[in-house]
């Protein structure tokens, strides 16, 4: 699948990631847009994907907390990507798309610009991450597929999960 | 099936299990109980015949082994010490050691308790034998204290050695000690003791009781039944979730008002509200459950470190939340484990301390508002802060520089630091590297505080006050900042509304605003200012004060919008959040918003300087009383760009005057001030009227109903210090010099403007008399301040820094017509003083006034006992004075001189 077939905004509904047999999702990953740049995390890690959320303030705390999202009776934290990694602020009148991840039994919500599809990539064409790209991304990244025309970065959770 | 009677029989094992610890360790300390060793000869016996039951022969041979010893003990021939017990209670735990692995694995362990066993069942042999065969050898109990040592020495001599007293040696074979005949005929009994309640078999007494007791067990079990946890569990977020529903119905319901729902809706709130409180109610539990392990724990400690402790528990009936109890027990048993392993001084360190011998740690709990607190006090060693600090030191906590500048009452909170611990020995017991900073986190995680005092050589106490339940409480629903926050309706005190045009009543202490509500100064906070929010407030809004109250002061937080009261659903926050300390969860509000709940002690905490400052305001100075605490201090510039300074505690208010609204009368200065005339006074002699600044800050004092202004150039700061006056000064109108704030500073008189500017202040009622008062107080400030407002009213003052010093000089001669003392002094109290002076003859009737910041009701009627004629509050320099001119007016009248002599 090339990325130029990436469905804009197909999180419409949701996503649901079954995870019964988790082999058929080790070379999946979900993808999304962050100021231009196509970024993923491995499937088996999103909960799902959701539409943009009223999101409430939590005054105080670091920066990159966007604040709470009420995810049908369960709170989870929202992590603006765009801040954590040093990026431009998000413009736009529709706000930001969820990616619902779970990390250590607790979820969090990755706010990114818009969500792509998930894509199928072997796991072994992944690649480091190239000394060109710029130092922030290295910490928290695990690596790179280079699609067609583009790089495709994958999240290292752990690392975007930690302060 | 089978399954399903081995986790009934764990289940209700572990559960007597539990009190076994408690119950037998409650049996060394009072031997002669036979109700005690009935009830413990029961459970072990229960044990042992359900494992015959289901097949567990190892577990039944040890239970078999350790009953027979009880067995002994309950029909009095083998004598309960403590080297005898320790062995019952190695029998225990291997039963314990062998229900943990069935549980884990779901077999019985194959792990050898044969040297156990044997030792048991030598225990019970050596006096089957010394009863039956050698009455001669009765004090082979005695030699069973021997025993145990010897079992504990590497030789593998003592099996055979009680053996060779036996020919007949110990019988390995579990069921069947030929001594014993019924035991084994009662083994299936307990198994189903219900089922076979009419049991004709005659049965020594203690079975008969067992069989009653089996009886009564019976109807208890009639009424109520074992759930598991987890299912109280998920009721309770079930609950949590039909409250949030019905919370969301009822915000529908007020929208709509003829809403053909509304009577439905308003059962279901209340069904609701009475399911929630059902459910509660299954999740509680006494504390006592919390507890049961710490007497064996004590015990078996006291046994290790040679310690004698008592453990005093009390309101073990005091019911707590399940997860509040599971969130506590590691708190409290380390905390008990450290009173007992570093506060209680071994016996011999007692005996030299004149102490009794045995140490006591007591733990109580109660409910208070909501919360419950539970505090454990040893009357131990105390902690010393010179060492804690030295350890802080040490650890790079502090520096040396801050370290002296450090008041005990902020060294102390040192021991909650991460990985702190005093105990210069790691011991096995505590001190293992992780210490009170773990059970701070713990208790602090479920929204409780913990307190520590501690009196070096007397003991400590920590103070815990968790909330009731976690889960679901009543909050406060505010705006600030243009977002919404709830504040658990627990810390608040009341509401305030200020109309825009009341909002000038908001006082400006330096860059602090607060409020005077009812005589007390109240510090405000802007909640958005707190959070970082922009204040969404204008100047002619409306606002509202929710005054919290925040351990013993109450703050103001102004919020720009008040709404309900709901009750809601306590939800944790995120592992990122965390961290944040002025939030204590989350909560989804009956519209789906999720909204923060405040944590009002953190929102305090960030503002501690200023909320002290009003309290000390609000008339106690108890900080005063002692120069090493902190007292809050005025700052500010007289006028000539030095900084002068007066304890917060002497001022009335602050104001602000225009310069054309000061007016000048003869040679003095004053201005109108609500409705009536207040005197100014310039602390210099200067013109301030010409080089002052517009408008001109006043510091107001107030003493009855005259008051008098002090002018000044600028209010320059609040803050806390020591007030330790270094220097006595001659020069009128200062005190003395003190360090504030790292500088020398001049404490100003109050009293000698006050009475400079209002000269008949005190010469209102005349002073015609020149009696001797003897002025005791340790604290040189109080002294000056007491002499000064004595001498200007006429009177004659000897002050003396102590007590010790003013008995110096009366035992020297010294005559007095009037005693004034301060109550806490060092080495010889205000009381002793008294009762020092009443046992004088020359002094049985002369007048002593208690002078004291302690305001207990208690403190008071002590304080009339031992000899003072009045207790008054520190200080009200009028008060003081009418209530002398009282005595002596009074002791004029019915004759007796007032000069004692």
């Amino acid at each position: 699948m090339s990325p130029s077939t990436l469905e804009k905004r197909s999180g419409q509904g949701h996503e649901h990631s079954h995870m019964n047999s988790n082999l058929d999702y080790e070379n999946q990953y979900v993808s999304f847009w962050v100021d231009n740049q196509l970024l993923g995390v491995p499937v088996n890690s999103v909960q799902e994907v959701l539409n943009p959320q009223s999101i409430a303030r939590t005054p105080k705390s670091r920066a990159e907390i966007a604040g709470l999202v009420n995810l049908r009776g369960q709170i989870v934290t929202a992590l603006d990507l765009r801040r954590r990694l040093d990026l431009p602020p998000f413009e736009s009148e529709e706000g930001s798309m969820n990616v619902v991840i779970r990390y250590k039994n607790e979820p969090f919500s990755l706010l990114v610009d818009e969500v792509g599809d998930v894509i199928n990539v072997s796991r072994d064409l992944m690649k480091p991450i190239p000394q060109t790209l710029d130092s922030r991304w290295r910490d928290v990244t695990t690596g790179v597929f280079r699609l067609d025309e583009r790089l495709f970065v994958i999240l290292n959770i752990d690392a975007i999960l930690t302060f | 099936m089978e399954d399903e009677i081995i986790q009934e029989f764990l289940a209700e094992s572990w559960e007597n299990l539990v009190r076994l610890d408690t119950e037998i360790v409650s049996l060394e300390q009072a031997p002669d109980d036979p109700n005690l060793i009935a009830s413990i000869f029961r459970t072990i016996h229960t044990i042992k015949g359900t494992c015959g039951f289901i097949g567990l022969n190892r577990t039944g041979e040890l239970a078999h082994a350790t009953e027979n010893v009880l067995g002994k003990m309950r029909d009095k021939q083998l004598p309960i010490t403590v080297a005898s017990i320790s062995i019952v209670l190695k029998g225990i735990d291997g039963i314990k050691e062998l229900l943990q692995a069935l549980e884990a694995t779901g077999e019985e362990s194959t792990t050898d308790y044969s040297p156990l066993i044997k030792e048991l069942n030598a225990l019970s042999d050596s006096v089957e034998d010394a009863s039956e065969e050698i009455p001669g050898l009765n004090q082979l109990p005695a030699g069973g204290t021997g025993f145990e040592e010897e079992a504990s020495e590497p030789t593998p001599a003592p099996i055979p050695e009680p053996a060779a007293v036996i020919p007949e040696p110990t019988t390995p074979e579990p069921s069947t000690p030929p001594a014993e005949p019924t035991e084994t005929a009662m083994t299936p009994q307990p198994v189903a003791p219900t089922s076979k309640p009419a049991d004709a078999k005659p049965a020594p007494p203690a079975e008969a009781a067992e069989q009653g007791e089996g009886g009564s067990r019976k109807s208890v079990a009639d009424l109520s039944i074992r759930v598991n946890v987890d299912v109280l569990d998920s009721l309770m977020n079930l609950v949590g979730e039909l409250v949030l529903t019905r919370n969301q119905l009822l915000q529908l319901a007020r929208t709509e008002e003829e809403s053909k729902y509304s009577h439905s809706i308003s059962h279901l709130n209340r069904v609701t509200t009475d399911l929630q409180e059902g459910v509660m109610k299954t999740r509680m539990q006494p504390i006592g459950n919390a507890w049961s392990k710490l007497p064996r724990l004590v015990r078996d400690l006291c046994q290790i470190t040679g310690r004698n402790i008592d453990l005093d528990m009390s309101g073990s009936e005091t019911e707590l939340d399940r997860t509040v109890l599971d969130a506590i027990k590691d708190p409290l048993t380390h905390m008990v484990r450290n009173s007992a392993d570093h506060g209680i001084e071994l016996p011999q360190d007692r005996r030299a301390a004149g102490k009794p011998e045995t140490g006591t740690i007591k733990l109580n709990a109660y409910h208070e508002g909501g919360h419950v607190i539970i505090s454990i006090n040893d009357d131990g060693a105390g902690i010393n802060t010179d060492r804690v600090l030295q350890k802080a030191i040490q650890n790079e906590l502090v520096s040396e520089a801050e370290a002296a500048k450090m008041t005990k009452n902020e060294i102390l909170p040192l021991i909650f630091h991460p990985g702190f611990s005093t105990a210069e020995k790691v011991s096995s017991v505590s001190g293992r590297g992780v210490g009170m900073d773990v059970v701070r986190t713990a208790i602090e995680q479920i929204g409780g505080t913990v307190d520590l005092a501690t009196e070096l050589g007397k003991g400590t106490t920590v103070r815990i006050k968790i909330p009731l339940t976690l889960a679901i409480i009543s909050a406060l629903v505010v705006e600030s900042g243009g977002e919404c926050f709830a504040i658990p309706q627990l810390g608040v005190v009341e509401l305030v509304r200020l109309e825009s045009e009341d909002r000038r009543k908001i006082e400006r202490i330096h860059q602090h605003e607060v409020f005077r509500l009812r005589d007390r100064l109240l510090p405000l906070i802007y909640l958005s200012d707190t959070l970082g929010l922009e204040r969404s407030l204008s100047d002619d809004d409306d606002i509202y004060i929710v005054v919290v109250q925040v351990g013993d002061t109450q703050l103001g937080l102004i919020v720009s919008e008040v709404f309900d009261t709901e009750e809601i659903v306590v939800k944790p926050m995120g592992s990122l959040l965390k961290d944040v300390a002025i939030y204590q969860g989350t909560t989804i509000l009956g519209d789906g918003r999720v909204i923060m709940i405040l944590d009002v002690a953190g929102i305090a905490s960030e503002f501690s300087g200023l909320n002290k400052a009003a309290q000390d305001h609000s008339g106690s100075d108890h900080d005063a009383e002692h120069s090493n605490d902190l007292t809050s201090l005025l700052l500010f510039d007289p006028g000539n760009q030095t900084t002068m300074a007066v304890p917060l505690s002497l001022v009335a208010r602050l104001e602000e005057f225009p310069r054309d609204s000061i007016e000048s009368s003869g040679n003095r200065l004053i201005v109108q001030y609500r409705g009536d005339l207040l005197p100014l006074q310039p602390v210099n002699e200067m013109n301030i009227l010409d080089e002052g600044p517009d408008p001109q800050p006043v510091i107001v004092f107030s003493e009855g109903d005259c008051s008098m202004g002090l002018l000044v150039n600028e209010i320059q700061d609040i803050l806390k210090d020591r007030l330790d006056i270094r220097m006595q000064s001659q020069r009128p109108g200062v005190l003395g010099t003190a360090i504030v704030n790292n500088c020398a500073t001049d404490i100003i008189d109050t009293q000698h403007y006050i009475s400079s500017i209002v000269p008949n202040w005190y010469d209102r009622k005349g002073a015609e008399r020149k009696l001797e008062i003897l002025v005791v107080d340790d604290s040189l400030f109080f002294r000056q301040l007491v002499t000064t407002a004595l001498e200007s009213n006429g009177y004659r003052v000897n002050a003396q820094s102590s007590a010790v010093k003013a008995v110096e000089i009366i035992e020297h001669g010294e005559k007095f017509d009037l005693i004034v003392s301060d109550i806490e002094m060092p080495m010889m109290d205000g009381f002793a003083f008294a009762e020092w002076v009443r046992a004088r003859d020359d002094m049985k009737t002369i007048p002593m006034i208690a002078l004291t910041s302690l305001s207990a009701k208690s403190d008071e009627e002590y304080g009339m006992r031992v000899g003072f004629n009045r207790f008054l509050k520190k200080f009200n320099a009028k008060q003081l004075i009418d209530t002398i001119e009282e005595i002596v007016r009074s002791r004029a009248v019915s004759g007796s001189g007032a000069r004692a002599s």
